[in-house]
């Protein structure tokens, strides 16, 4: 078994205004990126970020080879019980997810 | 129909640009220079206390180049979002700066100053009216909820930046506005495609974060009546397809949609070529021009007042039990400020973050590696002033000495610096995440001109 960021050439995450959170899986090339899209399944990531898997938006963007994942924030950003202002260390556990 | 060259300096106003790279971009004859002075992006705390994230020194400095640019190329200079939260009083700010400059460099300029801050009462009759509508998530909304906001600043787009545009400023300082509106307002106003008008704003917004190298910061974008075309002005940055789309997608929730004040532009048959590895060629956006026209609203009110603690634990047997260790010490403190401070649970809240296991993910840490040593970071926050630091100087010598078992030897960790509290002030909430629909574009915008 290995990791995702293992895989993909790149992972980021970020807010998208305060509210919500965007993250962007590069795969880098076709192959892989088919390979992520298979098999990344939207209930392994609403599980990991423990957040409702009607709320995960979920864009597979051909022409970029990026897989793109949004969803509103659990705690708004700024809010005393926010631990990330920016929310970039998410990319962080989709990297170290097993895949 | 000439093009309308769009010179960005770098995404925001404070965060450095290469001087070379500018003066390649003003060789390049561009028609106006727009750099953007804000955002959301570091929290609450700048449009709740409207005041600047960025420090007066920077922005000086660096608006000082750029009013030298603008004043050898005798084009209009514009930022947008003026002092991070764009509030009125950030727009002042700016102008000061701008004034200062002004004698300095021996200049004589036209301001346009854009005002984008809301009255709480025009708010209310607004909500009364049901003329605010809810952006997904939303916070609650109602009338007491409103009066306790600092400050509520709308959005300006297009519209209200070309008003600005016609008064012939040489400089025009806007108060919030969307990170886009700055670059488009201008292509738009010359009869630019909508489409790719707000396309290639949403692909400059960042200034060279579209390139091989962000932090360059000066890209040069030309709009014409089919598309645009971008290219980075720093020798050491590339413009590739790839790094152009990318940008398309960054902090973005949609990466085909951009809501903007009166419509919406969708790039879903946008399409990328290279021109050479410097610029790239962009066609296909739409551009939807909406039935009503809804500005976005921003709005911070108070939470409370903040008092934190830092303490580090570096013995390896509380370092393994450091969750275990906060936990009790933790309901200790509660029956302590309970009994001394005669405060209940509701009248504050008492935070422990375990720097070195789980401070910045939380519940959603999966990594279970024993660090080193442990930061405990004791964040305290209350309703009233002052409380938050009482409570903190009732939680300090605990901290310091705690035990986890009884029949131990007092411990004594290590505090980092005296005193160990810090009072963090005030603390703020976004509290608005809502659209106002207004008859006319400025309605709740306001500009003022000057000459200095």
């Amino acid at each position: 078994m290995s990791i995702l960021g293992e895989k993909v050439k790149k992972i980021r995450s970020k807010n998208a205004g305060p509210f919500w959170i965007t993250i962007d899986i590069f795969c880098g090339s076709e192959e892989v990126y088919n390979n992520v899209c298979l098999n990344l399944n939207n209930s392994k990531i609403a599980n990991l970020l423990m957040i409702n898997i009607k709320d995960l938006k979920r864009f597979e963007i051909d022409k970029l080879n990026v897989i793109k994942f949004s969803f509103p924030r659990n705690i708004t950003q700024g809010h005393i019980f926010d631990r990330d202002m920016h929310g970039a260390q998410l990319a962080i556990l989709l990297s170290e997810m097993d895949f | 129909m000439k093009s309308t060259k769009v010179l960005v300096p770098s995404g925001v106003l404070g965060l450095g640009f290469d001087l070379k790279a500018l003066n390649t971009g003003i060789k390049n004859k561009p028609d106006i220079i727009a750099i953007d002075g804000g955002s959301t992006d570091s929290g609450p705390f700048s449009l709740g206390s409207g005041t600047s994230k960025y420090s007066r020194d920077a922005v000086r400095s660096e608006w000082k180049s750029l009013m030298k640019a603008r004043n050898k190329a005798k084009i209009p200079l514009i930022i947008g979002s003026c002092g991070t939260c764009g509030t009125d009083s950030m727009v002042d700010w700016m102008e000061e700066i701008t004034i200062e400059l002004a004698k300095e460099l021996n200049q004589n300029l036209k301001i346009a100053k854009l005002y984008c801050e809301q009255k709480r009462d025009y708010i209310k009759v607004n909500y009364k009216n049901s003329r605010i509508t809810s952006l997904n998530p939303a916070p609650d909304l109602n009338v007491s909820l409103i009066d306790e906001m600092t400050h509520i600043v709308a959005l300006a787009g297009a519209e209200q930046i070309q008003e600005c545009l016609k008064t012939g400023a040489d400089i025009i300082l806007a108060g919030r506005t969307t990170d886009t509106a700055i670059i488009s307002a201008l292509p738009l106003m010359n009869g630019s495609d909508p489409g790719a008008s707000w396309h290639g704003a949403k692909i400059a917004e960042c200034g060279a974060l579209c390139s091989s190298n962000p932090t360059s910061g000066v890209v040069l974008v030309e709009f014409d009546q089919i598309g645009f075309t971008v290219e980075a002005m720093s020798e050491n940055a590339f413009c590739t397809p790839d790094t152009v789309a990318a940008h398309m997608l960054y902090e973005n929730a949609d990466p085909y949609i951009l809501l903007e004040p009166g419509g919406y532009m969708d790039v879903t048959n946008a399409f990328y070529s290279s021109i050479n590895n410097r610029k790239v060629r962009v066609q296909g956006a739409n551009w939807h021009t909406s039935k009503k026209y809804n500005v976005k609203l921003e709005g911070a009110r108070v939470y409370g007042y903040q008092t934190s603690l830092l303490v580090i634990l570096r013995e390896n047997f509380y370092v393994k039990n450091a969750m275990q260790w906060t936990e009790k010490l933790s309901s200790f403190l509660k029956k302590e400020i309970k009994l001394r401070m005669k405060l209940n649970a509701s009248d504050y809240s008492l935070d422990f973050r375990h720097i070195g296991i789980n401070s910045t993910l939380g519940d959603l840490e999966k990594s279970e590696r024993i660090p080193v040593e442990v930061g405990v970071l004791c964040i305290v926050t209350s309703k009233r002033n002052k409380i938050s630091t009482e409570i903190a100087k009732l939680i300090n010598p605990f901290l310091l000495h705690f035990p986890l078992t009884t029949n131990e030897e007092l411990p004594t960790f290590a505090f980092p610096y005296s005193p160990v509290h810090s009072d963090r002030g005030c603390v703020y909430e976004f509290s608005l995440n809502h659209l106002l629909e207004l008859n006319n574009p400025m309605d709740a915008f306001q500009i003022k001109v000057s000459e200095v």
